[in-house]
């Protein structure tokens, strides 16, 4: 049985059988931890975070969640199995209101478990009930990001896989969605996050990994790596090809 | 005045059967994004399976089983939505516009059916003969006319009601959310091919109850009834009506039909016999130039998609209203 809530073994995916994006990649998230993954453009970060959700295709290496195999798994019943993912953009469903949102999140718990867990997610971002029966779609970005991971809490899960949470908002709605994240970690929910915003993301997170055309190059401390000359090189594109 | 009185009922019987095509398609394109372009090939299942269940015995055709004609219905309905599920089984997987071609070819295939595979359809003659649900008790064919048009409306108002609580239950938010975003969705726990494949199945069988009524009401069937243009019309009365909403399609449904049947009227009556058939197209150009003004002018349709659908939306919405109102002082 694996200690962490979740290993990834040397995966290899990519969006074709036969062309794979990442490669080999191996990293773990150990419970109420917060692990960023930054890499260059392309450095398969997204496809790492897609294929442990099950939504591209896996060649080779074996995901396990709490120590039970779910490499395979369709990403529709992942949530049955304590891991949630909130994709990139598009995370939210801009015609249906606010509450209709939340309650899709909750909607395979019994009716009542459901309801307090949708006043639970009320809770822990006041924003969303100011806006509970309006259309989604009139959220900002930052409470569009608050409604995707509080929905993606409903079910109680072990850890939350986060795309990019950060993308296209102002650096003001940054610092809240990051604060949010933070207070969710000290909850005890493990969250990993694909983050360009690299600084910022590692200074609220645990550890880091960084990733560049598809493989893993350094990982370590986020303290650490902050400091480290060979993220910079990675990220210009020098070292990468060498470590 | 009683020829304009029946001609109002056939008027309204004509509408009211398209309008439970148009619930059909506003469930599979307005809730679900499902863009079915083959619509008229279910409708048309739906027509030949209840006549050939329940036409009279021919030695020269395969079918006239002579069931009674709800039990014809029935069938038709069940084969609309066989014939549905395999089409679904088979294209759901692709795009928006490639399903739109593959369900159009599907639907030309399915009358290039009716046309030759004559020992089970009749061909170009098509069925005749079939029975209309209780003829036998009227004696006048105007107050049959009547009593038909009560029958198919109060179809026409249980499929809309139970299409009405269906997109209010936690499945219909479903597949607002499948319409919305398949991969946000297939994140929340939701597995979309399922759900696409149960809104495909389900408005398949209601054209094919549309094509079982139609049947009843002119008591013959011939593949001239199922033309590409009527899939046409379906979705103008759709697009008009506004997709997403079935009292929109209901309405776009009556709208789009009497623009037709009016236009009809007016060539039939001022266009010199020898360009009537081509000023026929001028029909089409009419219900085209509808579409792009409705399109441009209101492109949600005359009664959009409404803000709040799901019923079980408001009880945890409950405080945030009151929070609202606070608010507002």
């Amino acid at each position: 049985m694996s200690a962490h809530i979740l290993q990834i073994a040397n995966l290899t995916a990519g969006y074709q059988p036969g062309l794979p994006i990442i490669r080999d990649v191996s990293m773990h998230v150990s419970k109420g931890e917060m692990v960023t993954i930054i890499g260059p453009n392309g450095a398969g970060k997204s496809t790492l975070i897609k294929a442990v959700a099950g939504l591209l295709n896996v060649e080779d290496g074996r995901v396990e969640l709490s120590g039970s195999d779910i490499t395979r798994i369709s990403t529709h019943k992942m949530a049955d199995a304590a891991l949630a993912y909130v994709p990139q953009t598009d995370n939210i469903f801009a015609s249906l209101t606010v509450d209709e949102n939340l309650k899709l999140g909750a909607q395979a718990l019994p009716k009542a478990t459901a309801r307090e867990r949708v006043e639970e997610a009320y809770e822990k971002f006041p924003d969303l009930r100011k806006f509970s029966r309006r259309k989604a779609g009139v959220l900002s970005g930052g409470q569009r990001q608050m409604l995707a991971v509080g929905r993606a809490l409903l079910t109680h899960p072990e850890i939350v896989m986060l795309d990019e949470p950060s993308a296209g908002l102002s650096p003001k709605m940054v610092d809240d969605v990051f604060a949010q994240l933070v207070a969710l970690v000290k909850s005890g929910v493990a969250i990993l996050m694909v983050e360009q915003n690299a600084k910022a993301a590692m200074r609220i997170s645990d550890r880091t990994y960084v990733l560049a055309e598809g493989r893993n190059r350094l990982d370590g401390a986020s303290d650490a790596l902050l400091e480290d000359p060979q993220v910079t090189q990675i990220y210009l594109g020098r070292a990468g090809r060498k470590q | 005045m009683v020829g304009i009185a029946l001609y109002i009922v056939f008027f309204l019987t004509v509408v009211s059967i398209y309008a439970i095509i148009v619930m059909g398609l506003n469930l599979q394109w307005g809730y679900t994004g499902l863009f079915n372009a083959g619509v008229v090939g279910f409708f048309a299942i739906g027509a030949y399976g209840t006549a050939i269940l329940s036409g009279p015995d021919n030695v020269r055709l395969i079918g006239g089983f002579e069931l009674p004609y709800f039990i014809g219905v029935i069938g038709g309905i069940l084969i609309a939505a066989a014939a549905g599920l395999i089409v679904a089984l088979a294209t759901l997987k692709l795009r928006e516009e490639y399903l739109a071609i593959a369900t159009f070819g599907i639907s030309i295939s399915i009358q290039l059916v009716a046309l030759n595979f004559a020992s089970l359809t009749g061909g170009a003659n098509g069925l005749v003969g079939l029975p209309r649900p209780f003829y036998q008790f009227f004696t006048e064919p105007s107050v049959y006319s009547v009593f038909f048009l009560c029958l198919v409306l109060v179809f026409a108002a249980v499929v809309y009601v139970a299409l009405e609580r269906a997109v209010r239950s936690p499945w219909g938010r479903v597949l607002r959310a499948i319409r919305e975003d398949v991969t946000a969705a297939r994140s929340l726990g939701k597995n979309p091919t399922m759900i696409r494949l149960q809104s495909f199945v389900l408005g398949s069988a209601i054209m094919g109850l549309a094509g079982g009524l139609y049947v009843g009401f002119i008591g013959f069937v011939s593949p001239i009834d199922f033309l590409p243009i009527l899939t046409f019309q379906i979705w103008a009365m759709l697009i008009v009506g506004g997709s997403g909403n079935n009292r929109g399609a209901v309405l776009g449904c009556l709208i789009v039909w009497g623009l037709w049947t009016a236009s009809g009227y007016v060539i039939s009556n001022l266009v010199p016999p020898g360009f009537q058939s081509r000023a026929g197209a001028l029909q089409a150009m009419l219900i085209g130039s509808v579409i792009v003004l409705t399109l441009l002018f209101r492109p949600r349709g005359l009664i959009g998609e409404e803000d709040v659908i799901s019923t079980h939306a408001g009880a945890s919405a409950t405080p945030a209203l009151q929070a609202d109102a606070a608010e507002k002082g």
